[in-house]
């Protein structure tokens, strides 16, 4: 494996990144914020999570945050994407990751939340997103990732839930959205994580998956999330959080991964893109710095590859007893 | 948020354009809400949240506010009009899909409408679809055929109107014949193939599908060498030859005509020279299974024990190591033994079914072993002394060949009709691809052909082994030829090595040694063979010393099946963590072990075994004792290790020193020797 010194490689601009956050987060009547309204949990997510990895998430007031959350919260317990929205399980994840990355999480009713989740269990062990049905795996992820964290597990039924998650792996060893979906980055994570969390990654073919996954790095350095697509720095987190979960990293060349993601960086303005020279968002530089940080690079902060928040929120949470 | 170019600052008229845009969608937004919060669900509240959906398809809360006017506008409706209001919806859908054809929102509300029943209009969905996939504009048509979302609602049509596996086959014939680069039809013909061979539909027999399929493949994968598609579909095809109809094959220990002798209390002594003296203070020793899939249902009503041996009803089988899963490849009972005679012991499997592999393969036909034991009672003095791995080995033995050969040949359980096929497919794919010019796919392929041929070949044919050299070429080729990936050919490379050692008694003797200070056992020697992962362990289950020392391990993954292993060595390899050795606790008879010189410590932020250990998160409670959370892992491998006597962690960057010595002295009070010393007792 090649290794690249850090001064070819570039470096990471973190206080433009920051700085970006900082300034997107207080731009909500822009046309892109504005389009965006309906997703800014996860947004805020991103944003936070970001700032917690490069050690600044102290730069936030955290009673603001805290209380907008609150805010939307549905009556039915689950978490809409913005106040006036109607709740969905994505968003009750992002803002139970929030709330962790605060240490905040027991202003909650635990109870309400995890019943809102829980409800979304189908008999065959899937999981709805919302009251209205819609059946994906990363719904399956998001239930078992969110009741984790809210140390409330046992309110599914785990076996259906890994057995409706094995039913949705294909012969390329990848998972699809639902049975017979062709594989793809993401759903690969969110499946590989929800077993991962589960204690079931024996139900993995790790050697066809890893080999699968680290197909896609591309002639740039960058991964892709299926074959002949572009590559992306949002599979800098999807491809390889699943290549560490299944302890299949080293088949892929790390630095020059790391080397994309750099590249992919505004360093005018902070915030890095999907492809070099393209524009920047929150959702990548999110993406971006999470791979660096699954790539050991310095000034990073050590993040989990199954929870998708820092080891530290991550150790304080399991290791504490109170269970649900 | 993908595909957008930077761009420079922009100039003041775009800043205002795009302010007014911004306000007139929150205006917009706003109303909508409102209409929503208060169950407006008239025509021009319902108008309003369709404009609103056509500038912007991914606000999801519209999509349920249309859900939810549709279910109020159906209950007072005439039946007249039932149609033409979930036409409608359809019409809606087909606007935001032209603004987003890879929205959620969308396709998710025109399953919800069809799934009504309602629906006048379904047998035109997949005319509708295949509309989409006939595209003139290239761009657009490449975005199309990979576009998941419409895969998705064409397996869902499909389902809906009943239309055949056979028809859908067609299609991605039709798909792929007008453009090989298209994995998502792959994809799809790779689902519905395994379906029609599992019902053994006509026209769809393993062996006439499988001759069919390589040579379509053929014709993508030589043509178009560069795209991924073919190749992965080829792959999956190969590994169908080899293992569709494959029966479970198993390889035990004891194995079939062995002599088994269990020494006493005082262990590793005794006169005997056989390298089937299994050392037991407790008068018990493992019966071990290796499968060679994953199975479950292995009791002790799916494997009976034939002999005098009383107290062995109800024997409790174990998988290794995912005891929660019930499902493994490898399976572990202990028997108890309880006369001085000589005891023959016959183990039946398949009588009755249960045994059932996870790819649904039943273990249906008989299949038996049977093996003596007996008791050496001459009781010598314990070994105190420190156990060096580089002394006191003597060579190996002509006359201990024999009894090698039937510990090392895997019967097959059953007789394999498909067999003569699969091995002609097999050979006729070598045959192509030795005639393909040199290319990563090319060799990557011909290495796991030649491989494939290997297992085909029984463990008895003097022809066994003729292949691996040519596969570890490969593997050499292809890590200077795709240096990228250099790891994953190693990993590939190590494990035709080990299957290369393990091929033959002549070539595993090469590696077998005894030892005199433990008197004579069996020690296999696979250091200093830059392997970077452990294989081919079905064959070496009676090993009871192992030195992997001096390789480029980051993980005993594997090592788990190794239940007679009382000496292992680990040292000079590069593993990081202790999580990396957490097989290592399932190895209840190891005496002595050596990790020391490896990378264990704490300069890696990064776990890459975390989530592979089953005893991670969701058993957070098993640390009972207050235990330093940096010692966490290395206390979950250490505290199973009952006897272990003697222990090396020399040259890590762990932190050694007094704090850790009187931990692991804590965790383990049988330890004897600590990194080479004696610890005072």
């Amino acid at each position: 494996m090649s290794s690249t010194s850090s001064s070819q490689m570039g470096q990471l601009v973190a206080d433009k990144h920051v700085r970006y956050i900082l300034m997107a987060e207080k731009k909500k009547e822009s046309l892109e914020s504005v389009v965006m309204d309906h997703l800014r949990m996860n947004g805020a997510y991103w944003g936070l999570t970001t700032l917690d990895l490069l050690d600044k998430l102290g730069t936030v007031s955290e009673d603001e945050v805290v209380s907008w959350i609150m805010t939307c919260q549905h009556e039915s317990g689950g978490f809409a994407g913005n106040t006036g929205h109607d709740p969905h399980i994505l968003y009750t994840l992002s803002a139970v990751q929030i709330l962790a990355l605060f240490d905040k999480i027991n202003i909650l009713d635990v109870g309400k939340v995890s019943s809102y989740v829980a409800g979304l269990q189908n008999e065959d062990g899937s999981f709805s997103g919302d009251m209205w049905g819609e059946i994906d795996t990363r719904f399956s992820y998001i239930a078992i990732c969110c009741l984790s964290l809210l140390k409330c597990l046992d309110k599914i039924n785990v076996e259906k839930a890994v057995e409706y998650i094995v039913s949705c792996k294909n012969l390329d060893g990848g998972f699809g959205c639902t049975p017979g979906a062709e594989s793809h980055a993401g759903q690969i994570f969110c499946c590989v994580g929800a077993l991962a969390i589960t204690g079931s990654l024996h139900h993995v073919d790790k050697d066809l998956l890893g080999w699968w996954l680290c197909e896609r790095q591309t002639k740039t350095g960058g991964l892709n999330g299926r074959p002949e697509k572009l590559p992306d720095v949002c599979y800098s987190w999807w491809v390889l959080s699943s290549l560490i979960m299944i302890d299949r990293v080293h088949w892929i060349d790390k630095a020059k991964l790391a080397k994309f993601i750099l590249d992919c960086q505004d360093l005018d303005n902070g915030g890095i893109s999907d492809r070099p020279e393209d524009a920047v968002d929150i959702f990548h530089t999110y993406f971006g710095v999470a791979g660096l940080s699954l790539l050991e690079y310095p000034g990073v902060k050590a993040i989990d590859p199954a929870y998708a928040l820092p080891v530290d929120v991550i150790n304080r949470i399991i290791f504490t007893k109170n269970d649900c | 948020m993908h595909g957008r170019k930077r761009n420079a600052a922009s100039k003041p008229e775009e800043d205002a354009a795009s302010a007014a845009e911004a306000l007139e969608l929150r205006l917009l937004q706003s109303q909508f809400m409102s209409n929503h919060h208060q169950k407006i669900y008239t025509k021009e509240a319902i108008q309003l949240s369709a404009k609103l959906q056509e500038i912007n398809p991914e606000a999801y809360t519209a999509w349920n506010y249309r859900k939810l006017a549709v279910e109020y506008n159906l209950d007072s409706a005439d039946p007249s009009l039932v149609n033409s209001i979930l036409d409608k919806e359809l019409e809606v859908v087909e606007n935001a899909l032209k603004r987003n054809l890879k929205s959620y929102g969308a396709w998710y509300h025109r399953k919800w409408v069809l799934s009504k029943g309602q629906c006048s209009s379904l047998d035109k969905e997949l005319q509708l679809l295949n509309k989409y996939q006939k595209l003139d504009d290239e761009i657009k048509k490449n975005l199309v055929l990979r576009n998941f979302h419409l895969w998705n609602y064409r397996r869902f049509v499909v389902e809906l109107t009943k239309t055949s596996e056979q028809d859908e086959l067609q299609h991605t014939t039709d798909m792929i014949n007008d453009n090989f680069s298209n994995y998502s039809a792959w994809h799809n013909r790779s689902v519905l193939l395994s379906s029609l061979v599992a019902k053994k539909a006509d026209g769809f027999m393993p062996k006439e599908t499988i001759r069919r399929e390589f040579d379509y493949v053929h014709n993508a994968i030589f043509t178009e060498e560069d795209d991924q598609s073919g190749w992965f579909y080829y792959l999956w095809l190969l590994d169908q030859t080899v293992k569709m109809e494959t029966p479970l094959r198993a390889s035990p220990w004891p194995s079939d005509g062995s002599n088994i002798i269990l020494s006493g209390p005082g262990c590793f002594n005794g006169s005997s020279s056989k390298f089937t003296t299994y050392c037991s203070e407790s008068g018990s020793f493992p019966l071990i299974l290796y499968f060679d899939q994953a199975v479950s249902g292995v009791s002790s009503s799916t494997v009976t024990i034939d002999s005098e041996l009383k107290s062995n009803e109800d024997l409790v089988w174990e998988p290794v190591p995912e005891k929660n899963s019930q499902v493994s490849c490898v399976w572990v009972a202990r028997l108890k033994f309880d006369r001085t005679e000589p005891v023959k012991v016959k183990v039946s499997l398949g009588k009755s079914r249960g045994i059932v592999s996870s790819t649904g393969c039943n273990l249906i036909t008989p299949y038996e072993f049977v093996f003596t034991v007996h008791i050496d009672d001459t009781v010598g003095e314990s070994q105190e002394g420190i156990i060096s791995w580089t002394d006191g080995f003597d060579s190996w033995d002509a006359q201990s060949s024999k009894d090698l050969n039937s510990l090392i040949t895997l019967d097959q359980l059953e007789v394999d009709t498909g067999f003569e096929w699969r091995k002609q497919a097999i050979k006729i794919e070598i045959e192509q691809f030795r005639k393909l010019p040199d290319s990563k796919f090319g060799k990557l392929n011909l290495a796991k052909l030649l491989m494939a041929e290997e297992t085909m070949i029984s463990d008895d044919d003097a022809v066994k082994g003729v292949h691996y050299k040519e596969i570890l070429q490969l593997y050499n080729d292809l890590m200077a030829l795709d240096s990228w990936h250099d790891q994953y050919y190693k990993d590939e490379h190590s494990v035709a090595l080990l299957r290369k050692v393990t091929s033959s008694t002549e070539s595993l003797t090469r590696h077998l040694f005894r030892n005199r200070n433990m008197n004579s056992i069996v020690c296999l020697r696979l250091n200093n063979l830059t392997l970077s992962r452990i294989a081919a362990l079905e064959k070496l289950l009676f090993v009871q010393m192992l030195d992997l020392s001096h390789n480029e391990l980051h993980s005993a993954e594997g090592l788990e099946a190794m239940q007679l292993l009382c000496c292992l060595n680990l040292s000079h390899n590069r593993i990081k963590s202790f999580s990396a050795l957490h097989s290592l606790r399932h190895l209840k008879q190891l005496r002595v072990l050596d990790v020391s010189h490896n990378h264990i410590g704490c300069k890696h932020p990064v776990d890459t075994t975390r989530y592979l250990c089953s005893s991670s998160f969701s058993n957070s409670g098993e640390t009972g004792r207050k235990v330093p959370s940096k010692y966490r892992d290395t206390y979950l491998v250490l505290r199973d290790l009952m006897k272990l006597k003697q222990f090396d962690i020399r040259g890590n960057d762990l932190i050694a020193g007094e704090e850790f010595s009187s931990f692991v002295r804590q965790v383990v009070p049988t330890l004897v020797w600590l990194d080479g010393n004696k610890l005072a007792s």
